[in-house]
């Protein structure tokens, strides 16, 4: 239970600190990391309609601040495993849709419960050229333990983006990846689009 | 398992720990937390002598001692505020240091995800806790309905994360506990998992 506690509180934190402004070509990863979360930190502290927790207004926040600074093709392909070369484009694009969109849901349910932190950055071991780092984070709270948190990212042309993110060494795409496989055996591909969807619509109505 | 959990939880523990959370002052709250914090602190100190992490146990038996001594009996916890980092360590991690699987996963109804492993361990801890030898049983009835509550309460409004996020909920914890628990075990360093795809 208190794991599940543990982890259920850091997903939310994890996601809040992938937040975005304008990418910069030039950045490195860590960099981008750090721009992007204080941005959003910043939004969330000064916002009053995030502060008095307006779902609204915090989805706009994600979709704006936080979701460009995501390779949500590489993070559903992931999640995918190796069911993703099964799936037709058709049924890709639709995956990356649907896990999208419950990604949005899940953050902004949780954003409004994380905003006193501070976050701390640690210095990027990597070859100057690297496409490819991780880029490793902790985050403060007042009286409880720092939370870890790595974020997998990949350069692309126009800046870096995150295609995974590993929580006190919880992988959210690995735990995506279990919970894929186990609807796609249920009912093939479809089955999961379906479910994926259910969900959104259950979820986007409270 | 997992069926019994859910309604059981739904329909009495969480009720009552939310009523805790409304009816009881904070600083009261905080107070019984830094007190079942403190017996954690210890048990984490004596982990951390059985796996040989003798900083860590360092630390979790100074935290135990300020607070104790200083904190009233636990009930304030200076050590934190000193920022004497707590250990965390527990009887299912020392035994995944000792080499010993996982073993079968779990789902105990009440107490949440386990495994085969990690459940011996809170075996081991439930029979060793220092409130079941209160000899005042008021004190240790209190006590034992106290610690429970406490931490449902701290959970509440992170379950509700888990429902948004998980397609499955058994699946999406299942899977977080086991990359969590080999995350502890190996203090922050696991080895590499192999990946099916890349």
């Amino acid at each position: 239970m208190k794991h599940y506690r543990w982890f259920a509180g850091c997903v939310a934190v994890a996601l809040g600190l992938v937040a975005n402004g304008p990418a910069l070509a030039q950045e490195t990863a860590d960099a981008a990391v750090k721009r992007a979360s204080q941005e959003l930190l910043q939004i969330i502290r000064a916002d009053p309609k995030v502060q008095a927790g307006d779902q609204a207004r915090i989805r706009e926040v994600v979709e704006a601040k936080v979701f460009p600074n995501i390779d949500f093709e590489r993070m559903t392909s992931l999640a995918m495993g190796r069911n993703w070369r099964v799936a037709s484009p058709e049924q890709q694009k639709r995956l990356i849709e649907e896990f999208r969109t419950l990604l949005v849901r899940t953050y902004s349910g949780a954003l409004s419960q994380y905003r006193d932190q501070t976050m701390d950055y640690k210095p990027v071991r990597a070859e100057p050229n690297a496409t490819e780092v991780t880029v490793r984070t902790e985050v403060l709270r007042a009286g409880q333990a720092p939370v870890p948190i790595d974020y997998s990212m990949t350069k692309k042309t126009d800046g870096w983006q995150a295609y995974d993110i590993v929580v006190g060494g919880v992988s959210l795409v690995t735990n995506y990846r279990d919970e894929f496989s186990e609807q796609i055996k249920a009912g093939g591909i479809d089955g999961l689009i379906k479910t994926l969807a259910a969900k959104n619509k259950s979820t986007g109505s409270k | 398992m997992y069926a019994i959990h859910e309604p059981l939880d739904e329909n009495v523990v969480k009720p009552v720990a939310q009523a805790y959370l409304d009816y009881t002052p904070s600083p009261l709250r905080t107070a019984i937390h830094n007190f079942f914090g403190n017996i954690e602190d210890f048990f984490s100190g004596v982990n951390g002598l059985l796996q040989g992490k003798l900083d860590k146990a360092g630390h979790d038996f100074g935290r135990v001692m300020v607070n104790t001594g200083f904190g009233v009996l636990g009930l304030i916890d200076i050590a934190s505020d000193a920022d004497i980092p707590r250990g965390g360590e527990d009887f299912g991690q020392t035994f995944g240091h000792w080499g010993i699987a996982q073993g079968p996963y779990l789902f105990i109804p009440l107490i949440g995800p386990s495994s085969f492993r990690d459940g011996s361990g809170l075996l081991v801890r439930i029979a060793a806790s220092p409130v079941l030898y209160i000899p005042a049983w008021e004190v240790r009835t209190v006590l034992e309905i106290l610690g429970p509550i406490d931490l449902r309460a701290s959970l509440i409004g992170t379950t509700s994360l888990v429902e948004q996020a998980a397609l499955d909920r058994y699946t999406f914890i299942r899977r977080s506990y086991l990359q969590r628990r080999q995350y502890e075990v190996y203090d922050g360093q696991p080895p590499p998992v192999k990946d099916e795809d890349d």
